[in-house]
Formats: C-alpha cells, structure tokens, sequence
C-alpha cells in the first residue's frame, strides 16, 4: 500500500552560491616604481598569456590602480601571489 | 646597456657601472640577510601583505612562504655578482635564465632605492636630480637618483634585448 503523501519539501535555490565558495582572486597592484615593459613580461612569463592580453592588463593596473590577474581556489591564487612578490610585483589575495 | 648577441643579451660596462652594479647588488643581499624587519617600508615593500586586511592570515602566510622568498632574492642578486667582472670594465653575456634573474634583481634594487628617495607617482626623476644638484651637487641623493634612473635605464635595455617569450 502506498504511504500517506507527504508535502514535498521545498527544494533549496542551488542557484545561489553560498559566500564561502566564491572564488578568490590575485590583485596587482599599480606603483610608481615598476617599468610598465616589466610588468608586461612577467604576465607573460608567469602566465603564459600573449603579449596583446599582458599589455591589456598591465594598462588596466596602469590605469585603474589595480588588476585582477587571476582568479580560483585560495590555495592557487596565494601562489600567484608569492610568485609575483619574488618579481617585486605589489599582489594580493581577496574574494572574488 | 644591453643588447641582443644570438640567444644572449650582452653589456660592456665602464669600470664605474660595475663599481655601482656590485654595491647595488651587494646592498640588497645585505638588506635581506640581516635580521629583518617588517617596520621598514623597503623590506615590507618587497614582501607585502598578502592579505592587507587580516594581518594575521598574511602572518601565517608569510611563516610557510618568506623564506624561499627571501632566498629566491638572494640569488637573483647574486646573479648579478657572479656575472659581473671582479673589478674593472667588462664584458657580461647572458643566458636566458641569467638575464630574467639579473631582471629581477635590479628590479628588487630599484624598489628598494624608491622607497628610500620616496619616488611617488608624480615624481619627475629630472627634476628630482635638477634640485638635488642645486642643493649640494655631492651629495648622497644626487648619487642614489642617478644610480636609479641608471637602473632603470639599465633594466628597460635588459628588456628590449631579451628574445620574445614563446606562448605557453
């Protein structure tokens, strides 16, 4: 025999993302000091990325002060970070 | 200056400029190989906050990474040293791994000697240089600016002669 039904429950919004799954996120930071033809080769180095998307964004932390340069797990992006400090880059760690 | 030779960027440099190279280079090892303090701006730009909000994670963060750090610097430094003639001018020839060291190296010095001179900016180096020498043509700021707008210089050569880097 088949049980009583019951209600269903009421299914919860996977859509949102709780707070602590956002990603996080390596920042650098824009400084008087650092050649902007330096800046431009240790993206391209450090991140494989083209000469045209390293200027983009060695123009973007010129510009606006700061770039996000990438984006993930907490983990990966305190790497970035580090490695960009034994560059002299100015990087941080934040959520996305 | 550096120019491009083959696979190799190579400089000849006067009998000052590696007078200069070795005392700069030289200084930032002695800067990292003292005890260090995290109060002086040069050392705290050179290892910032990674997280500038919660001093503690970047404290904890720092305990697991400064010491490759500062390490990885010493011997970028001592790229340069090893490089460089013993005393008198001559010739430096450098390998791919070599120059991206001596890049790093001399980058590490100009923050260094930023920080000290307060280059901001705004900070116009001729200007700078123009009223250091009106103020007294031998003092130590004439010397420190010329040897960072030298260094800059230097670096930005480095740069140009470097043989483009293949896409990953």
């Amino acid at each position: 025999m088949a049980l009583p039904q019951v209600a269903p429950v009421k299914t919860p919004q996977i859509e949102e993302v709780p707070a602590d799954d956002r990603p996080w996120v390596t920042i650098v930071w824009d400084d008087p000091v650092n050649l902007m033809s330096y800046v431009t080769w240790v993206f391209q180095k450090l991140f494989g990325f083209s000469r045209e998307k390293a200027e983009k964004l060695m123009m973007d932390v010129h510009n606006k002060g700061k770039a996000v340069v990438s984006t993930g797990a907490r983990e990966r992006m305190e790497m970035d970070a580090s490695q960009l400090h034994g560059y002299g880059l100015w990087a941080t760690v934040d959520r996305a | 200056m550096f120019r491009r030779n083959g696979s190799q960027c190579v400089a000849t440099f006067a009998v000052d400029e590696v007078r200069v190279l070795r005392k700069v280079a030289g200084e930032v090892v002695g800067l990292l190989m003292d005890g260090f303090d995290h109060t002086d701006p040069v050392v705290s730009r050179l290892f910032p906050d990674i997280y500038p909000d919660r001093p503690d994670d970047s404290a904890e963060f720092r305990l697991y990474t400064e010491g490759d750090l500062k390490t990885g610097k010493i011997d970028q430094a001592g790229a340069i040293l090893a490089a460089l003639p013993d005393d008198g001018p001559g010739e430096v020839r450098l390998d791919g791994e070599e120059a991206e060291a001596w890049l790093r190296a001399i980058n590490d010095a100009r923050l260094a000697m930023a920080t000290r001179l307060d280059i901001q900016s705004d900070t116009d180096l001729g200007d700078e240089l123009d009223e250091a020498v009106i103020h007294d043509p031998g003092s130590s700021r004439v010397f420190q600016l010329s040897v960072y707008a030298y260094l800059g210089y230097l670096q930005e050569s480095l740069l140009n002669a470097l043989p483009d880097i293949e896409q990953a």
